[in-house]
């Protein structure tokens, strides 16, 4: 089996805010009654964390769950491990209406980590980036200039991105032109 | 003479020279300065011409709402039009140009309008430009098109970068004079995220001019130390150089940051835009002083009372040694004080009020300052500047009594708050007959969702006058936003001021003579005259008088002439003000840049290029694009010295004869899982998707629910509760959204999950006879006809890569879509081209994708449809299912005039000659219509050339198209010549598919 590619070939980028590819992640839509005991319990042995409430994420971006909407998370794992995954997720749920499907390759991941990722962030996002808004463990669905991303707080003050892959150049490289363009100094915390 | 006084200037650094250049020539000025102070301190008056007459202008305020002060600044790419000249900060090597003079500043051939201003009245381009009509495009246009506008449009590209930044805020409070400080300290206590923004490099604004004590300190002291205090609350921030330009629905606001245009350093962006969300807007944006209207009141050396005084207390700067002050309230006496004070000569204040004798009033009479009251000006002498006035009864029509040898006149109408940002969202005035303003009516506020209002004027944006007052204001409005009990009010003694005089004309009876050179707008030129010359002529409302004058239609928006104007236009037809009104505040409140509103959005990132996996590939081997919504597709992939067109010739005749690879990824994939999945897809299609078994493939049509096609493509039932379902590539998202939509809003109860994985695959068409060769070459899966059949799908491994084979053709070729995961997209294409290459293997575009296709009579949407056309137009009745009970367009199909017989259908096209039509040709059908162009009976909708047939081929719909096969009919060709087309069946090659199964 030939080996995948990462649409950002590993770049990355230093400065006052690095940014880095992620690299490939293993990413699987659930999509079902969130509440229901079977899903939760799959997804959180799958990722080894606890299952997120409502605009929530637990764990990474390499191994964790994301809360997308009301009937619907993200499972990261790795990336040889998504195909098993959705198997592992259609075989615990049999029976139940639900729907799993490996997204890995549809999306595209980037860090950000540096004392200015929120003003890098909030240059290009209308969601509240302030610290009192957007804490550590939360996860935002929203856009970054002109295309739809998510934006993750991880527990250790860093941010990662996701992107739909077709637009990941894009988005990596506004992202880098907003931190060359410099601090705004708005957010202290 | 205007100059640079020995001492003062509070915002100046006279140890820290700086030069800047104006039409050419240098001019020492000071850190600190702005162009205004620095080219009056050398005594540079004349900064521009007025638009219409190209009258001589001079600087005429000191802050945002200068009329007059335009220049270019700027050379190349940081050339900027219609710069301000009291809001440009001076730096070492500051350029700029005067604007709207030929050939130079001083002396203007355009400046003869004067002299023919009797001629060019109000309305007068409507009036004379109607006549005769062709003169419009070939002679008025030009004219006026030269002449307009006052800037230049720069020639460069911006050499700058921009940028925008998102706050969320409870409470942000524009202006940063004292009612902004006050409210912002008050709010802050509450520990709420409270945001200041200042227009100016300066705290306090004009406070520090007019200098009243503030708990027993200099209001200088005092607003330092307000500033202290807020800088050290952690949830408040503060930004100077920052102007709130405009306020929406819900608490948005925008406001525009000048980052570097005070200090200019590469690699930082010049401009910020500001998007901001607050919960509560308080506008702290202060006051603008009115002008008079008096003749000749747009004399260079006619200036504002309060900007005499700003010039003389912030930068040291002198407009004349000899000042005649004229007003109608106490407010201008503080000009003539302290140009009396700075050793200066104020001949005479010309008070218009018959009674004047406030505390200012008093104070002025006891330094011996003559005081003339129940006077005007009749007239000001002069040309490029002020030399005289001649002053007469206010009460009379212009007689002159005595004239004043003077080179400066500092004039004072009122006060109007600044009421833009309280009124861009809806919030309404009213008119003070006491203070003789129009300010904010606090009974209604623009609102909110909640109904409540949400922007707080405070301070004199609120009307207030007195310091006291407005720290008073500033302290109860920053409590209630932020939702404490008022706190204490700091103790403020500033001087009691008389009641105003309402003065719109000066004298109040003067005559035409007169009126015809009282300026309102400086910029526009328009004066009074023309204002009740359009109320002669009808234009009563306010919006029609602005538009038919353009009165505050220029840069500056008329934030001097719009109350002067309301005024005299209620005077005109006799109506109250407060009847008249005012226009509309539109945002923003002061030009903000183009750059900002694009922020980083320019260059390569102007707007994001959806790339496929293979995109590289492409880039790097001759592909010519195009863009399909926001991907780039290769259009054709040239080799060597090949036109386009060469280039998809060669690339159908391959397909034909050899095999092709074309990369699909782009096209929609949606997958639709759920026990009510099929019933779902069986409404959304109209043909029958529940009864697919799995493994095989359907082509589906969709429709709104008008019936109308709207999306087709192949849809594959991949297990038993599992579609999946390609898209058009421009319908992915649209699709996606149609089906949560429905899912969401209509059958909501139904158990149905759709995901849309369109990026998830790179999907890759192996098109051509040699189409299963190369598979199997890369080998790992039987596909085989046998094995898989057309119209069928499996799951297998090619090349070493997992990889979904659907046998579907979009050609007539044996053809094979392989999805294989997006991150191997491109190892798999190259497998692919590698595995062919003893095969004839050679990529294909799009354009050859749409020859193969038409060919074949295969439909595109986007072609074939447009949001008119029914399946049934298009031949598609095979499509369509008889036997369900509804789908979406089953009922809108049965409206009659989508089953008229006379509707235009889908036929092929050949002309006679073999030439190919143009695209979009019309069918010319007999006789004329009600509009005597001659009617149709068709149109083509798919025209290309043929390589595998050697000639033109076309599809088209024509008015009872498939009845009339052979029949020869004209289509138009565009240059009034027409072809002669035989209509024939659509399909052009291979007729009984014999190909497609290789």
């Amino acid at each position: 089996m030939a080996d995948g590619v990462s649409v950002l070939g590993g770049v990355s980028v230093g400065g006052a805010v690095a940014l880095r590819d992620l690299g490939l992640t293993g990413m699987v839509t659930v999509r079902g009654n969130l509440a229901g005991g079977a899903l939760q319990a799959v997804c959180a042995g799958l990722a080894g964390v606890g299952f997120p409430g409502a605009g929530m994420a637990t764990g990474t971006a390499a191994q964790g769950i994301a809360w997308m909407s009301p009937d619907e998370v993200m499972v990261f794992v790795a990336h040889d491990a998504a195909g098993a995954a959705v198997a592992q997720i259609d075989a615990a749920l049999a029976g139940v209406h639900h729907l799993a499907v490996d997204v890995s390759d549809a999306r595209a991941l980037i860090g950000l980590s540096g004392a200015g990722a929120r003003d890098v962030l909030a240059k290009l996002t209308p969601a509240d980036m302030h610290p009192d808004a957007f804490r550590p463990g939360m996860f935002r669905r929203t856009r970054l200039g002109q295309v739809a991303a998510g934006i993750w707080a991880l527990e250790d003050g860093s941010f990662a991105v996701m992107c739909f892959r077709s637009v990941a150049d894009h988005v990596f490289a506004t992202l880098a032109q907003s931190v060359k363009d410099g601090a705004v100094g708005h957010f202290k915390g | 003479m205007s100059t640079r006084l020995a001492r003062g200037g509070r915002l100046i650094n006279r140890r820290k020279a700086v030069t800047v250049t104006f039409n050419g020539r240098n001019y020492k000025g000071f850190e600190g300065d702005t162009l205004a102070s620095a080219l009056l301190a050398n005594d540079q008056m004349l900064v521009g011409r007025s638009f219409k007459y190209h009258r001589p202008r001079g600087i005429v305020a000191s802050g945002a709402e200068e009329p007059n002060g335009l220049v270019n600044l700027g050379q190349g790419g940081g050339f900027e039009p219609n710069a301000r000249v009291t809001t440009t900060e001076v730096f070492e090597g500051l350029t700029a140009e005067s604007q709207n003079h030929w050939p130079s500043l001083e002396f203007d051939v355009g400046a003869i309008n004067t002299a023919l201003s009797r001629f060019l009245p109000a309305g007068f381009y409507y009036k004379m430009f109607l006549h005769p009509r062709s003169f419009w495009k070939h002679v008025y246009e030009p004219f006026i098109r030269q002449s307009a506008g006052l800037g230049q449009a720069p020639k460069a590209r911006d050499q700058d970068t921009y940028e925008q930044f998102n706050a969320h805020v409870d409470v942000l409070v524009v202006g940063g004079g004292l009612a902004g400080l006050q409210a912002a300290l008050t709010a802050g206590q509450s520990g709420l995220r409270v945001l200041l923004i200042e227009q100016s490099a300066h705290w306090g604004g004009r406070a520090a001019v007019d200098d009243p004590l503030i708990d027993g300190t200099p209001a200088e002291f005092w607003i330092k130390t307000a500033v202290q205090r807020l800088a050290a609350l952690p949830n408040v921030r503060l930004r100077t150089r920052t102007m709130g330009a405009g306020v929406y629905d819900h608490g948005y606001a925008l406001a525009h940051e000048r980052l570097t245009d005070h200090a200019p350093e590469a690699g930082k962006p010049r401009h910020r835009l500001w998007r901001i969300r607050a919960g509560k807007i308080v506008t702290a944006t202060g006051m603008i002083e009115r002008p008079l209207s008096f003749a000749g009141n747009d004399i260079p050396g006619v200036m504002l009372a309060s900007a005499v005084r700003d010039y003389a207390v912030d930068f040291g700067v002198s407009i004349g040694d000899r000042t005649v002050v004229v007003t109608n309230n106490d407010d201008a006496y503080r000009t003539a004080m302290v140009l009396h004070q700075a050793g200066l000569i104020v001949p005479a204040i010309i008070d218009a009020r018959v009674q004047a004798d406030g505390a200012l009033v008093r104070a002025a009479r006891d330094l011996g300052i003559r005081v003339e009251t129940g006077r005007a000006i009749a007239r000001v002498k002069g040309g490029k500047r002020v030399t005289g006035v001649t002053i007469c009864a206010h009460a009379g029509e212009g007689s002159g009594l005595e004239d004043i040898a003077c080179d400066a006149v500092a004039m004072s109408g009122g006060w109007s708050p600044v009421v833009h940002l309280w009124s861009h969202c809806g919030g309404k005035l009213i008119w003070d007959e006491g203070l003789a303003m129009f300010r904010p009516d606090a009974t209604r506020p623009p609102t909110g969702a909640d109904g409540a209002g949400f922007v707080f004027p405070v301070g004199g944006a609120n009307g207030m006058l007195r310091t006291a007052d407005v720290l008073t204001d500033a302290v109860a409005v920053g409590a209630s936003v932020s939702g404490q009990a008022a706190g204490d009010v700091p103790v403020a003694v500033d001087s009691e001021q008389g009641a105003i005089l309402p003065v719109w004309l000066m004298p109040q009876g003067a005559t035409l003579k007169l009126r015809q050179k009282m300026w309102l707008d400086y910029q526009n030129d328009v004066k009074v005259s023309d204002v009740q010359l359009a109320a002669r002529e009808g234009y009563e409302s306010v919006e029609h008088a602005k538009r038919y004058t353009t009165l505050g239609m220029a840069t500056d928006q008329g934030k001097l002439s719009n109350i002067n104007g309301l005024a005299v236009l209620s005077g005109a037809i006799n109506t109250p003000i407060p009847q008249v009104g005012t226009t509309t505040f539109r945002p923003p409140y002061t030009p903000i840049s183009m750059g900002a509103i694009a922020g980083v959005a320019r260059g390569d990132l102007f707007q994001p290029v959806r790339k496929t996996p293979i995109h590289g590939w492409h880039e790097a081997s001759g592909a010519e694009f195009e863009p399909v919504g926001l991907w780039r597709r290769p259009y054709a992939f040239l080799q060597g010295h090949e036109s386009a067109h060469e280039a998809v010739n060669r690339e159908v005749l391959n397909v034909r004869r050899n095999v092709g690879l074309l990369d699909a990824s782009t096209l929609g994939k949606l997958i639709v899982k759920g026990p009510d999945a099929g019933r779902f897809l069986d409404m959304l299609y109209t043909n029958v998707m529940s009864t697919l078994p799995v493994g095989k493939c359907r082509y589906g049509l969709m429709c709104n629910e008008n019936g109308f096609l709207i999306d087709d493509g192949v849809v594959v039932r991949m297990a038993e509760d599992t579609w999946l379902c390609h898209t058009t590539t421009g319908g992915a998202d649209r699709i996606h959204a149609h089906m949560e939509d429905w899912l969401q809003c209509e059958w909501w109860d139904w158990k149905v999950y759709v995901a849309n994985v369109t990026e998830q695959y790179a999907q890759i068409a192996v098109v051509g006879p040699n189409a299963r060769k190369v598979l199997e070459k890369l080998d790992g899966m039987d596909v085989t006809k046998e094995v898989l059949p057309f119209m069928t799908s499996a799951d297998g491994t090619l090349g070493g890569i997992a990889a979904r084979v659907f046998r579907i053709s979009f050609s007539g070729e044996l053809s094979y879509e392989i999805a294989v995961p997006a991150s191997q997209g491109r190892a798999f294409w190259d497998a692919c081209l590698a595995a062919g290459a003893e095969f004839g293997i050679q990529p294909y575009g799009t354009e050859c994708l749409h020859v193969l296709r038409a060919e074949k009579g295969f439909i595109m949407i986007g072609d074939e449809t447009d949001g008119t056309v029914i399946p049934q137009d298009l031949n598609l009745g095979w499509a369509i299912s008889k036997k369900k009970s509804d789908y979406l367009g089953k009922r809108g199909q049965e409206r009659s005039h989508m089953v008229d017989p006379k509707r235009w259908k889908l036929v092929g096209l050949e002309t006679v000659d073999g030439s190919v039509i143009p695209d979009g040709a019309y069918a010319v059908g007999t006789g004329t219509n009600a509009n005597g162009q001659k009617n149709t009976q068709g149109r083509v909708t798919s025209t290309y050339f043929s390589p595998t047939l050697g000639k033109g081929i076309a599809m088209g719909l024509v008015e009872r198209g498939p009845e009339r096969m052979g029949e020869v009919i004209p289509f138009t060709k565009g240059n009034g010549t027409t072809v002669d087309v035989r209509i024939v069946d659509q399909v052009f090659y291979d007729k009984a598919g014999a190909k497609q199964d290789g």
